[in-house]
């Protein structure tokens, strides 16, 4: 029989047990931060004391830990062990000002790579199964945050990285590649490229898909096109990289190890905790970090934890993210996340799945200009036929954003292809 | 009637509408050797359709495709008009008696002869009309 958990002790802890294990290691993780400054300076002002914490509930009363606080402390401002103890560094993509410095001791490396294995075993994948692992191997934590979990379950990995999409498709068909892990958008390139060599890559059976939003349109349409169960990965550098939360064969809601991290979902704006079933901010106390504990740590992330248990006996699920709130756009004071634009462009078979937004402040007035392919084989040669084609993305855009928007429609391939993170958001609109 | 002998390939290019896209279009034409007998733009809202009557259509298709435009072959009919005053309005009038819309049309000016190229809404029958009214059609044999 297939073996289905990696660590079914752990996986499936009742929630007695679970909570007893979770105060256990918060006031452990607690006092392990008392060696880094900031939270030395931190708990004294909020007036907080380690030794008062006696149940799960007392962490309320400890303050947040942003981003800004983590690019405050670079470069190594938050290392909790001497640097001698410290065996890997990873940064975050700094989009704007420095980078985020990760650390990681020996034993946090195994902590996550033993992570990254319970998702990959609850997926059902293992060491029959030939992983080629398509992102970025260098400072991005998802190249080598997978590479070694998928060692630890024994597949056979090829650490192909991004880059040259034909090679990536002769190693997959040569190899008998099953599983792939990438960014959904690269997955998408994958497949036009595939499509162009004439490949139908038979063998994949399985992709992880993550480190981007991604939309159920998306899953359904890559799926028809690589032929594979696509499952969602995720994570971020700050709680070790991806591995944090995964998909089960159920596909409904990400389960997050709730033993290794404690989640609070809140309401972004007060800071108040919401109940289950309630969408808020997730925040995150990871509960087994060494070299670089983190309290109560603001993700981003928008999400929420869900009300019912799942069939395959693990526990409490968050549902998939639509979006990090720093991804989000406020548009003449309506939130937009890109996922959104993808989703409808997904259902619209005339245009293509690639897409730029473009953003600018035209007479104090926020405009959105969406770029969108012409799919190739939906060109009539009428002009006629375009304009209703645009016509079409503008209404479809306009009913699900309730935002008017212009419409550009390029030529096929015109626009840029990820193979990280996509960028497909471009503000032009300034500070003011 | 056979009217298939009359209709003829235009090549439909669409294209954004920026500078030197026609110049890289002529320019893969040029290459392959192929001509083009007349072509018009159609522009909408930042993007547009380059038409064009070309000797060699298929080899045309071929070599913008190859190139990653994304190309479309549309049904036109050519007229030989007379090149003297009143020629285009013969054709127009036949056309409109019989109720066929002209969607978009372009004109060539040859050694021999003026050419109208239509696309219309009723492709055979304006084959039929235009020549029991005497007029001269273009074969398609001619493009090759």
């Amino acid at each position: 029989m297939m073996r289905m958990f990696w660590d079914k002790k752990m996986e499936t802890l009742n929630p007695a047990d679970l909570k007893a294990l979770q105060l256990k290691r918060l006031k452990k993780t607690l006092r392990s931060v008392q060696s880094v400054e900031f939270y030395r300076k931190q708990f004294d002002n909020a007036g907080v004391v380690v030794s008062d914490v006696k149940t799960l509930d007392d962490l309320q009363k400890f303050p947040f830990t942003i981003k800004q606080d983590l690019r405050d402390g670079y470069p190594f401002g938050f290392f909790a062990v001497p640097m001698r103890k410290i065996v890997r560094i990873h940064t975050t993509s700094g989009t704007t000002g420095k980078p985020t410095v990760v650390g990681y001791t020996r034993k946090d490396l195994d902590t996550w790579a033993n992570l990254i294995a319970r998702n990959m075993t609850m997926i059902g994948i293992g060491e029959d199964d030939i992983f080629q692992n398509m992102v970025n191997y260098g400072m991005f934590t998802g190249g080598l945050g997978f590479h070694y979990g998928a060692e630890k379950i024994g597949m056979t990995v090829i650490p192909s990285a991004t880059g040259n999409t034909r090679r990536q498709i002769e190693m997959i068909r040569d190899f008998g590649v099953t599983t792939i892990h990438c960014t959904p958008s690269y997955a998408m390139h994958l497949s036009e490229v595939a499509e162009e060599m004439g490949e139908t890559l038979d063998c994949l059976k399985t992709g992880i898909f993550g480190a981007e939003p991604w939309s159920d349109n998306m899953r359904r349409t890559l799926e028809n096109r690589l032929g594979v169960t696509a499952y969602d990965s995720y994570g971020l550098s700050e709680l070790f990289g991806p591995g944090v939360a995964f998909e089960c064969p159920e596909r409904d809601g990400l389960h997050i190890w709730h033993d290794s991290y404690l989640v609070e979902i809140i309401n972004p704006k007060t800071g108040e905790r919401l109940s289950d079933g309630e969408r808020g901010e997730l925040v995150v106390t990871p509960l087994v970090k060494e070299a670089m504990p983190l309290i109560r740590y603001r993700t981003g992330d928008i999400t929420m934890l869900m009300e019912d248990g799942c069939l395959c006996g693990r526990g409490k699920k968050i549902t998939r993210l639509s979006g990090r709130s720093d991804d989000m756009l406020i548009i003449r004071g309506i939130n937009v996340f890109p996922s959104q634009i993808e989703h409808v462009l997904l259902r619209i078979p005339e245009v293509g799945n690639q897409f730029m937004v473009y953003i600018d402040r035209i007479n104090h007035l926020d405009e959105m200009t969406v770029e969108v392919e012409i799919n190739r084989s939906h060109f009539s040669g009428e002009l006629a036929d375009l304009a209703k084609i645009q016509k079409k993305v503008v209404k479809e855009l306009h009913d699900t954003l309730e935002l008017r928007t212009t419409v550009k429609l390029v030529e096929p391939g015109s626009l840029p292809r990820f193979e990280g993170k996509a960028k497909r958001v471009i503000d032009r609109r300034g500070d003011i | 009637m056979d009217t298939k002998k009359y209709v003829i390939k235009q090549i439909s290019i669409f294209s954004e509408n920026r500078p030197g896209r026609l110049a890289s279009v002529a320019q893969a034409l040029g290459e392959e050797k192929i001509n083009i007998l007349a072509f018009s733009i159609a522009e909408a809202n930042g993007f547009g359709v380059i038409r064009a009557l070309v000797d060699h259509p298929e080899e045309a298709y071929e070599k913008l495709s190859s190139l990653g435009y994304n190309v479309a072959f549309t049904d036109v009919i050519a007229v030989q008009m007379k090149d003297q005053p009143g020629g285009l309005f013969e054709i127009a009038k036949v056309l409109g008696d019989a109720e066929i819309n002209i969607e978009y049309s372009y004109a060539y000016s040859g050694k021999t002869a003026a050419v109208l190229i239509l696309r219309v809404d009723q492709v055979d029958d304006a084959i039929e009309k235009i020549l029991s009214s005497g007029a001269t059609l273009l074969e398609h044999s001619i493009f090759h």
